[in-house]
């Protein structure tokens, strides 16, 4: 019998690290200042890339051919996060790049990461991570599911089961959780609270240390390329403000027992307490 | 025609969401700028009666679908709903939650329809051409964009829970409910997602509604101290809040975190202890009423936006407001 293979996408994102903004990441204009930032893989891909990694450790037990594939979109450098998988444990993985795609907004995004996905042929499930830390918009994933006309499931943050056939996750919810399961091919995102990505083998990061990573331009993934970049973005940014204090009148109270007793007697007094 | 549609959610409990009703009322407003209707959406089963809550909050026409296939929120019938609905109604806007659910459902059906959505909306304007502003924190909250779609329609946007205003509303003149026909929206396909199991927590912690928030920061120093702001906050009635900062150190549950990565908040008092107000965090209660910043640091950044500050330690603060609150009811 004919061994059948089975392929995993990992769609993952290089950022900035915003939860380390320090006083130099602004510039004086308002604008972000990147070169100030460092740039991470984001959180939640790397749990998507765990979750593939899972899958591949289930079917492999079953005698299938599995391989996970990442997919970053970005500029060149993108190339250090899609390594970082291979150190993990992806079989291969390239960059998506492009003067072409800048300015994109999640439409246009995901329109290229869907196409690049088509380029690939045939795949079985495509996992990505909720959201990026530096939009938060949880878009991306979605978006790319209905380009490929396949059902998504978003917040996935146990993996159950999976079979060549199917796919059975618990989801979170807002005030619960969910077990649902569904046919494949399948989009899946992947919350915060799933399984942290096991750390980098050394054999692997000994291998893969020089192997090139491939970059497909937009040529590569023959694109409509009015649905690229800018001009396939259907929002644009209007204003930019850099966040900064509104100076308000604010009444000083002294925090001895007085103040605070006359505080606490004017608010009461208000109706307010 | 060139209406707001709100997409509204369905709770376990048959009830409309509160978003949803926070965006009626957003969206009645801006209708009456634009002159045009407020339309709400509901997907879901056993929906008799549901019309009567959104018309106090501003809606005009209520589009029922009912079908005993959506007793739980599905991404795909409810991606083909919306789709078929948006198609013919041919929307200025359509406004979800930036809930699990709106979050789900808003990409795909923007994808679909090739128009613009923007995420996790604060704030809803119109401009000077009459596309509606869309503003947004970003980058870590660190900036806040406000985006538009000239050349797109519908203009779509995810709003956050908590952050417009639930108003009621004299029922308009021309309201009606418009019931569609399930087999004309849905097909089969549409349910090859299963759902095996289902388990909803009560959630023991919710602050988004409470009216008073004593709120504490990685300056309260301890979590033996945080039980002074939980008894401050059981004399006033109210809720305790957290920073980040003091979840990730243990002093309170997650369930408590205030601002971006947290809930957002407008209590009508917001107490803030020992918080030096990142705009992380100022992001999720700066539209609180009235603010009292309680800091041991004169200049925090929290201060310019409180309307009392005190500069003392937090835990000796509260203490003594603990103690004056207490000799005040006696009287």
């Amino acid at each position: 019998m004919q061994k059948k293979d089975f392929q995993i996408v990992v769609l993952a994102k290089q950022v900035p690290d915003t939860k380390n903004v320090g006083k130099d990441a602004m510039n004086a204009d308002g604008t972000i200042n990147r070169a100030a930032l460092p740039a991470i893989f984001n959180p939640d891909d790397m749990k998507a890339l765990e979750m593939a990694l899972m899958c591949r450790d289930i079917l492999k037990k079953e005698n299938i051919d599995v391989k996970v594939t990442v997919i970053t979109m970005g500029p060149p450098r993108a190339n250090e996060i899609i390594r970082e998988a291979l150190y993990r444990g992806a079989d291969n993985g390239f960059v998506v790049s492009d003067k072409r795609f800048a300015a994109s907004d999640t439409l246009a995004t995901s329109y290229a990461l869907s196409m690049a996905i088509k380029k690939l042929g045939h795949y079985d499930v495509v996992f990505t991570g909720r959201q990026a830390i530096d939009g938060d918009t949880a878009q991306v994933g979605p978006q790319t599911a209905e380009k490929l006309e396949v059902p998504q499931i978003t917040y996935a943050d146990e993996l159950i089961a999976v079979t060549p056939e199917m796919i059975r996750l618990r989801r979170v919810l807002q005030h619960g959780i969910e077990v649902v399961e569904t046919k494949l091919p399948a989009l899946v995102t992947v919350h915060g609270n799933a399984h942290d990505c096991r750390s980098r083998h050394a054999h692997l990061v000994i291998k893969k240390k020089n192997t090139e990573i491939p970059m497909w331009t937009a040529d590569d993934i023959n694109p409509d390329f009015d649905r690229l970049g800018g001009k396939g973005s259907p929002t644009k940014v209007k204003n930019i403000e850099n966040v900064v204090l509104a100076k308000k009148e604010s009444i000083t109270v002294s925090s001895d027992d007085e103040g605070i007793k006359g505080l606490i007697e004017d608010l009461t007094a208000a109706h307010i307490f | 025609m060139n209406n707001i549609i709100v997409y509204c959610e369905v709770k376990d409990d048959g009830k409309i969401a509160d978003v949803s009703l926070e965006l009626c009322s957003k969206a009645r407003h801006l209708a009456d700028r634009l002159n045009v209707n407020v339309d709400a959406a509901v997907i879901g089963n056993n929906l008799k009666g549901i019309e009567n809550e959104l018309f106090t909050h501003g809606v005009n026409t209520v589009l029922v679908l009912e079908d005993s296939r959506l007793g739980f929120y599905q991404t795909l019938p409810h991606f083909s709903v919306m789709t078929k609905l948006i198609e013919r109604e041919k929307p200025y806007s359509v406004l979800f939650g930036a809930t699990p659910v709106g979050r789900d459902l808003g990409p795909r059906v923007a994808s679909y329809l090739r128009c613009g959505l923007t995420a996790d909306c604060t704030a809803l304007d119109i401009d000077e051409n009459g596309n509606l502003m869309q503003i947004r924190p970003a980058f870590g909250g660190n900036i806040i964009a406000t985006i538009i779609c000239p050349d797109v329609r519908p203009q779509m946007a995810t709003v956050r829970e908590g952050v417009m205003k639930q108003e009621v509303f004299e029922k308009q003149k021309n309201t009606k409910v418009v019931n569609l026909n399930a087999a004309e929206f849905l097909n089969d396909a549409d349910f090859v997602v299963k759902i095996i199991e289902r388990k909803l927590e009560e959630k023991k912690i919710d602050i988004k509604g409470a009216p008073i928030i004593v709120s504490g920061g990685y300056g309260m120093g301890c979590k033996e101290n945080f039980k002074l702001l939980h008894e401050l906050a059981d004399l006033l009635g109210g809720e305790v809040g957290a920073t980040r900062a003091a979840v990730d150190a243990g002093f309170a549950e997650p369930e408590r975190q205030v601002g971006q990565t947290g809930v957002t908040v407008r209590p009508k008092v917001y107490i803030a202890c020992g918080i030096s107000g990142a705009v992380q965090h100022r992001s999720g209660m700066e539209q609180s009423a009235l603010i009292i910043s309680i800091n041991t640091d004169p200049h925090a950044p929290i201060n310019s936006i409180a309307d009392y500050v005190i500069t003392g330690d937090a835990a000796d603060v509260v203490s003594k407001m603990i103690k004056y609150c207490k000799s005040n009811s006696k009287k």
